[in-house]
Formats: C-alpha cells, structure tokens, sequence
C-alpha cells in the first residue's frame, strides 16, 4: 500500500476513496488529530474565561487550562508532585503486574487442562460479577491502609479481565498446533512456553491493555481512602480544600499516564506481533 | 525388518459407532504405504492413532516392537491444514524440533538450510508463514518434519487442500525425497493417482467401520510416468475396487 500517494491499486482502496474521498496522509492525520486537542484546550480557555468575564459563577469552580498547568506546577517546584506520581505509578506498577502474572499463570493452565479449569473457573464466576470496588473496604479491613492493600486491589481488580482473556485466548488457538509441537518432541513445559503462550499472545495483550486501564480506574478510588500520597490523594485533598486546579491536574495527569501505558502495549504488540504483519 | 506393526486395532467414539474394526497391518521400514479410501472410512483415524494422537478402543500399535503411548519424535506428522507455527520464521519452523531437543544453533541452521535446500525453500527462510502460499507452506511443513530426523512420518491426507498443479509437484517432490531420505512412510489420501504415483503398497479401506478391503503392491519404477500403460492399469484396477465402496456408502 502507498500511502502518502493517492495512488490506488486495490479494490478496496478505491471503494474507500469512492465512498469517503481520498484517505488523508499520515501526516495530514497526525495535523487533525493536534489540531482537535488544541481545539478541545481552546474552547476551554474561551468557556473559563467567559465564566470570569460575564460573572456566571465563581471562577474558581471552572479554572481555565492554563491554571489547571500553573498548580501542577507550582506542586512539582515545591517537590510535592513528585512523590505523588511516583506513589500512584509503583502501585500501579506493582499491582498490576502482579495480577498479570496470577492472570497468566492460572489462565495458561486453566485454558489448557479441563480439569484446572474445572476447579479455578467456578470460583472465578462467582467473584467476577461482584464489581471490584464493592470489594475495597473489605481489603482495607483485612489488610489495613498501608500499600499492601492498595497494590493488592489493583491486583485482585485487574486479574479477573486478564485471566478470562487468557483462557479464552489459550482455548481460540489451533490445538494442532500442540499436536504438531508433540510429534516435534515436545515435553509438557516446552509446550508450554514455546507453544501455547506464542499462540496465546496476540488475545492476551489486549487483555492486558485492559488490566492497564483497570488498574488507573481503581487506583484513584483507593487513594481516596486512607492515603497521604497518591494522584488520587491529590485529587480528594483537592475536595477538601476546595483546589479545583489541582483536582483537574491529578486527574490530567492520570489520564496521560493510562494513554502512555496503553501506547507501551501497543508498541510491545507491534514488536511481538510482527509476524502477523510481517 | 517390521517398522510399525498395527494389530486388532479398533475405534469406537462417543456415540458407540465403531469408525475402526480390527485392523492388522504391518509397515516395514523404508516403505512407502498409502492409506485410501473413501471419506469417512476412518484412515485418518488410523493414521492418528499410529501418531499417539488417539488411543485404540482396542489392538495396539508397536513401531520397532515398543508400544505406542503417546506422539513423538520418532514418529513425524505432516497435516492437510500445514499447522506452521506462524510467529516463527520458515527457518524457525524446520529448526523447531532440534530447538526443544536443545541442538546447538549452528547445527540447527546447517540442518534447517539442508531440507530447506532440499524442497527448494532456501531463499525464503526468513520470511513468516503468512506470506507463504499453500504449497511452500507444506513444504515448509515437509522439510520441519524431515529436518527431526524420525524413522517415521505420517502424513494426513497433507495435498488435499492444494490445487491440481501444485499438488503434482509436490508429490514429485515428494517421491524424490524419499528417493533420498528412504524414510518410512503412512499417507492417507482419497485421490488414487496420488496413491499410484508415490505408494510402494495401496491399502484399500471400506468405510463404516472402517476394514483393509485390499492391498496393492505398486510394482512400478521408482520414478514414474503417469501417462504409463501399467500406471493407469493400476489406477483402474483400484478405482474399480474403491467404487464398490463408495457406492456401498450411498445404498
């Protein structure tokens, strides 16, 4: 495909271009795509500053972009903001990886062998429907405030997508492919790690992404409660002070943060899925 | 010398339906055997159970006097669908079973080059098995299986999805391989032509249950012309015998 050109050699590509006009290049695309963020950010400063101009409420319910920047700022050169981010990022990081180690390590098994499944698929049905949060005060109540309880949220949130995408993605592969793998001489680890965790991969990874996007989902709240560090420490001190600035920029930042985590996927998917691209 | 021998062996699935019943055949080594028979006549359920896919309701499989328990190394398997392991490059597939017996990687390259070299694939060893057609693919499958070095090879029906041209090559291919390699040989097919053109012996199956109705020693050159008199002699003389069956099938 030439993109870039306008070029068209495929019956697709010309079906495209008759039903929706030549496709945009890349860096056509990429101009768009900033120019709807500068224009997201612009019809924001115009709104805060008509609230401040017209006198619609007190501005400092809606502080304009600018603002929301200036107290993260002023947050990162007292040193504060730091310690936050960190916080947040290590018990994400450990929360989740630890679920996707559980989700991979019991998912691979259970999709595998009828009988682990037998076993680890009931209790999974049972607590899968309760929604997770209803679940963080118990976790509080057992485990106390510390981090413990907070990266083992993450954890217990993020395994129950993670897992099911694993045992579905183990039980879409070819199971041909394990026999071919046998008569090649294939003991039951090799099997394993060089079979089906390959052909497992590609439906793993976006279960992944959404383990990621999850464990930013519950970090927030669990920082609500009992935290003195945290974007979402920032985000409830905020409320009670009544920093709107600083509320909008935790929650910013969180919002870059899962972007960043879902675009790391993304690029390790381009690298071990090449061969579906090649 | 007795390569795999298959004594009394039958298969019965879920629904009590026997596909198999009592078969005795004995295989010797360097033999070419195919298996024919119309679909549904339980070849391929043979051939599975000889691979340790499938375990025999009753009779047992010995191949060099051991009973079979499960699939192997000294049994290679070559499937109608390729079963390429698609996030390995064409070099990667061939040197697979070296890889797991922990071969060294310079051995495994000079190996995997050989029988790459042999189906004609050399130049295309790093690409992935997406961007290979059906018949690289399969000889891709073929050199995978010959690169482990088993005494064996079982192939399933492993033409069936290519089209006319690229299947006559391939069993040209084929026959030559073997003319070097002298492997010992079960291929399932339904096409005679096919049989005719690669097989030392033609086991004739009927269907449900699958029986050995009867077999033909191919008593032809090693190298074969299939517009020879005596080749098409065969290959009517088995057609008539397969058409009993099939018509026994639609009665």
């Amino acid at each position: 495909m030439a993109s870039g050109s306008s070029f068209l050699s495929t019956v697709p590509q010309l079906m495209e271009w008759g039903l929706r006009g030549p496709k945009p290049s890349s860096s056509r695309a990429m101009r768009l795509k900033i120019g709807a963020v500068l224009g997201f950010l612009a019809l924001w400063s115009i709104v805060s500053t008509a609230v401040v101009v017209l006198k619609l409420f007190n501005p400092i319910f809606f502080p304009g972009p600018w603002v929301v920047a200036g107290a993260l700022v002023t947050l990162a050169m007292k040193g504060q903001l730091w310690g936050h981010i960190g916080a947040t990022l290590e018990r994400v990081a450990l929360g989740f990886s630890t679920g996707a180690l559980l989700a991979i390590g019991l998912g691979l098994p259970s999709g595998h062998f009828r009988v682990v499944r037998n076993i680890v698929e009931p209790v999974v049905e049972l607590l899968r429907p309760i929604p997770p949060l209803a679940m963080l005060p118990l976790f509080l109540v057992w485990i106390g405030i510390g981090e413990t309880s907070k990266v083992g949220f993450i954890t217990y949130a993020t395994f129950f997508p993670m897992f099911l995408t694993t045992v579905h993605a183990v039980g879409q592969m070819d199971p041909l492919l394990v026999r071919a793998a046998q008569s090649l001489g294939a003991r039951p680890s090799q099997l394993f790690f060089r079979v089906i965790l390959p052909a497992a991969l590609p439906d793993m990874l976006t279960g992944l992404r959404l383990g990621i996007a999850l464990s930013f989902f519950v970090i927030v709240i669990s920082e609500f409660i009992g935290a003195e560090q945290g974007l979402g420490f920032l985000i409830n001190d905020g409320r009670s002070f009544f920093l709107v600035p600083q509320m909008l920029g935790a929650a910013a930042l969180l919002g870059l943060f899962g972007y960043a985590g879902n675009a790391l996927v993304r690029l390790a998917e381009r690298r071990l899925l090449r061969w579906q691209h090649p | 010398m007795t390569k795999i021998q298959i004594t009394g062996v039958s298969k019965a699935f879920g629904n009590g339906a026997p596909a198999l019943a009592a078969i005795d055949l004995d295989v010797e080594a360097r033999e070419f055997v195919c298996l024919l028979g119309p679909s549904g006549c339980g070849k391929s359920t043979l051939l599975n159970i000889v691979a340790g896919f499938l375990e025999p309701t009753t009779g047992r499989v010995l191949v060099d006097g051991a009973p079979v328990t499960g699939p192997g190394a000294d049994r290679g398997v070559v499937f109608q669908e390729y079963v390429l392991f698609p996030w390995l490059t064409v070099a990667g597939n061939v040197e697979f079973g070296l890889t797991l017996q922990g071969v060294a990687g310079d051995e495994r390259r000079r190996t995997a080059e050989r029988y790459l070299d042999l189906v004609g694939l050399r130049a295309h060893a790093e690409k992935f098995p997406v961007q290979l057609s059906g018949g690289m693919k399969q000889r891709v499958a073929i050199a995978r299986a010959l690169a482990n070095s088993p005494s064996i090879i079982l192939m399933d029906e492993p033409f069936g999805a290519l089209d006319a041209q690229t299947r006559e090559v391939l069993q040209e291919e084929l026959s030559r391989i073997q003319r070097v390699e002298h492997k010992t040989i079960v291929f399932v097919t339904h096409s005679i032509r096919e049989a005719v053109y690669l097989a030392d012996r033609v086991v004739v199956m009927t269907s449900a249950p699958g029986r050995i109705k009867q077999i033909f020693d191919i008593k032809l050159p090693d190298v074969r012309d299939r517009f020879a008199p005596e080749f098409t002699q065969y290959e009517s003389e088995i057609t008539r015998v397969v058409k009993e069956e099939v018509a026994k099938v639609r009665e």
